[in-house]
């Protein structure tokens, strides 16, 4: 079976340590996919270059040209990774406006593992109070583990431990699907039509 | 084929004098420019509703009926009659009015109103939108054919032997078209009374104006109206035009910069790219614009919108001599000669009386509930 995984970043700086620890987490997922047998097609999600798109999105009301894409590729995605820096104690606001300007049920039942990386360990609670909640109000499926990067984790040996946990269970909530494979139910308003007499509901 | 414009009644800052107009300089503009709209060649003018500051739009019927006392070819409507927070009785009652006094240069388009505040003043809820254009059309398309109402809904007392006076003229109801930007039960419920369906297409791309009408049609058919192609469609556009593009780019900017709505967001090459919006000359407006109908089909009503964000009455008396002068009737010859037999046109008040075959007198006197005018 193939899976696809969305990895959305919201690092600024170029390379960033957001990246940084997205490409690890990536890296440990797929790698325990792959050791179960599976395929995976990662599509990794830069916003820093959809940020001006965003705006305008929230101005406008509809994406443009490659935020459109990007919208459906993480809407169409078996799993998601998103990775956040903290500012001032919790994600970004580039972060948190691509996720304003994604269909409310965009994320129904997705298995998501968050991650965040900040300057100091004391905000790493961040992912707790504020990025969990943001993901549980979009009805993802958040594993249990989530990942905090401070600089000095980097090199941290119980860091990249929990690396491997956090994608453990991210690939656990996927595997089952490979015994049954059931195609994401894709509901698409233009096809499945509410007959009116259903709306008009006896009146 | 229609051509029209649609105004929504903003009162907006001239973002390059600093200027506001009062609430009546903005009324009686509306005005002259429907008076405009006629002397021109167009052949409909039509008003949003709105009941919140900074719009002049509130009681369109009084508008409509003041214009239509100083014309005397062009269509009145709306864009659009707000069917969630307006009460269905008097809708009939308001339209039904106009179309005596107008001798039938009348038709209306629904619409839903996306502002969360405005609901509650009228005592109504946003979140029950759908449900509420649903439920209050469906009554108001009772009153217009029935003579005598009983009813129980949701939404508004209960009726019991109720008649909406006066009765539509000639015993014929107005034609009505939904406007929605996204939802698709808004095309279903046009599609399923064979009403028409328009379109806003200004603020959205070609390509979601695309997937609602051919949604809107393939039901249209689904429903036993005609063939999908036979659907009424109406669509929305945006032009600004000067003699030479530039002039037209150059003046019109800082108008988009500002505008409400899309203002301070994409800037103006990136909303033409994205959106039907073009600003240029007549004949760059001519070449988009017929190409509209490769993604919708043939369609029966184009309504620009020419005054909005702050533009001067001059300027948009201007760009009115130019849509009637050099652009309407060019597309009127191109896309009369591009559209297929079978094709109708929009509906107006002749061709509706025509097909109920002719004239019924409709007045209510009250005596008779069951009286032989009732036609369904």
């Amino acid at each position: 079976m193939t899976f696809t995984l969305a990895v959305v970043t919201a690092g600024l700086s170029d390379p960033s340590s957001t990246r940084l620890l997205a490409d690890r987490l990536t890296g440990a997922v797929t790698a325990q996919l792959r050791s179960a047998g599976h395929d995976v097609l990662v599509e990794v999600v830069e916003l820093r270059p959809l940020a001006h798109a965003l705006a305008d999105n929230m101005l406008t009301g509809f994406p443009s040209g490659p935020l459109s894409e990007t919208v459906s590729t993480v809407t169409r995605a078996d799993a998601l990774v998103a990775v956040t820096p903290i500012f001032s104690a919790s994600y970004s606001g580039l972060f948190k406006s691509f996720f304003d300007v994604l269909d409310p049920s965009a994320l129904d039942g997705k298995p998501t593992l968050i991650a965040a990386t900040a300057g100091t360990a004391r905000h790493s609670l961040a992912l707790e109070h504020a990025v969990r909640p943001l993901f549980s109000y979009l009805h993802a499926v958040v594993v249990p583990t989530a990942v905090f990067a401070a600089t000095e984790d980097f090199a941290d040996r119980r860091f990249a431990e929990r690396v491997e946990r956090a994608a453990g269970e991210l690939a656990a909530l996927l595997a089952p699907r490979s015994a049954a494979p059931a195609p994401r139910p894709t509901v698409d308003p233009f096809e499945e039509i509410t007959p009116f007499e259903q709306l008009l509901n006896g009146r | 084929m229609q051509f029209g414009i649609f105004t929504v009644g903003d009162v907006t800052t001239d973002p390059t004098t600093g200027r506001t107009p009062t609430e009546q300089e903005r009324i009686k503009a509306t005005v002259a420019i429907a008076k405009k709209a006629e002397e021109v060649g167009l052949d409909v003018f039509a008003t949003g509703e709105h009941h919140n500051p900074p719009f002049i739009a509130s009681a369109p019927t009084t508008t409509l009926a003041y214009i239509a006392a100083q014309t005397s070819r062009i269509i009145l409507s709306t864009a659009t009659t707000l069917i969630t927070t307006t009460d269905p009785v008097l809708i009939a009652e308001n339209y039904a009015k106009l179309q005596h006094l107008s001798d039938g240069r009348v038709d209306l388009m629904m619409g839903r109103g996306n502002t969360g505040p405005v609901y509650p003043w009228f005592g109504k809820d946003i979140r029950e939108g759908i449900p509420l254009a649903i439920e209050n059309y469906h009554l108001l398309h009772r009153l217009w054919r029935e003579e005598v109402v009983d009813w129980e809904g949701k939404f508004r007392t209960p009726l019991q032997g109720f008649t909406s006076t006066p009765r539509p003229l000639d015993g014929v109801p107005p034609f009505v078209w939904h406007g929605s930007i996204r939802s698709p039960e808004i095309a279903e419920q046009a599609a399923y009374y064979g009403d028409g369906f328009f379109s806003n297409h200004i603020f959205w791309p070609a390509s979601h104006t695309a997937r609602m009408v051919s949604l809107y049609r393939r039901r249209f058919e689904h429903y036993g109206h005609g063939s999908a192609d036979q659907a009424i469609v109406g669509l929305g556009g945006q032009v600004f035009m000067r003699r030479n593009s530039q002039d037209a780019v150059r003046e019109f900017r800082p108008y988009f910069d500002n505008a409400p709505v899309y203002g301070h967001g994409p800037s103006l090459e990136e909303f033409m790219q994205q959106t039907p919006l073009t600003v240029g000359s007549p004949q760059q407006v001519i070449e988009r614009t017929l190409g509209f109908r490769e993604y919708v089909g043939d369609y029966q009503r184009q309504l620009f919108l020419m005054d909005h964000a702050g533009l001067p009455l001059k300027t948009v008396l201007e760009q009115l001599d130019l849509l009637g002068s050099e652009v309407v009737p060019v597309l009127r010859k191109e896309l009369a000669a591009l559209k297929p037999a079978h094709v109708p046109d929009a509906p107006d008040h002749a061709s509706l009386v025509a097909a109920a075959g002719g004239p019924t007198d409709s007045t209510a006197t009250g005596s008779s509930p069951s009286s032989p005018s009732e036609n369904s």
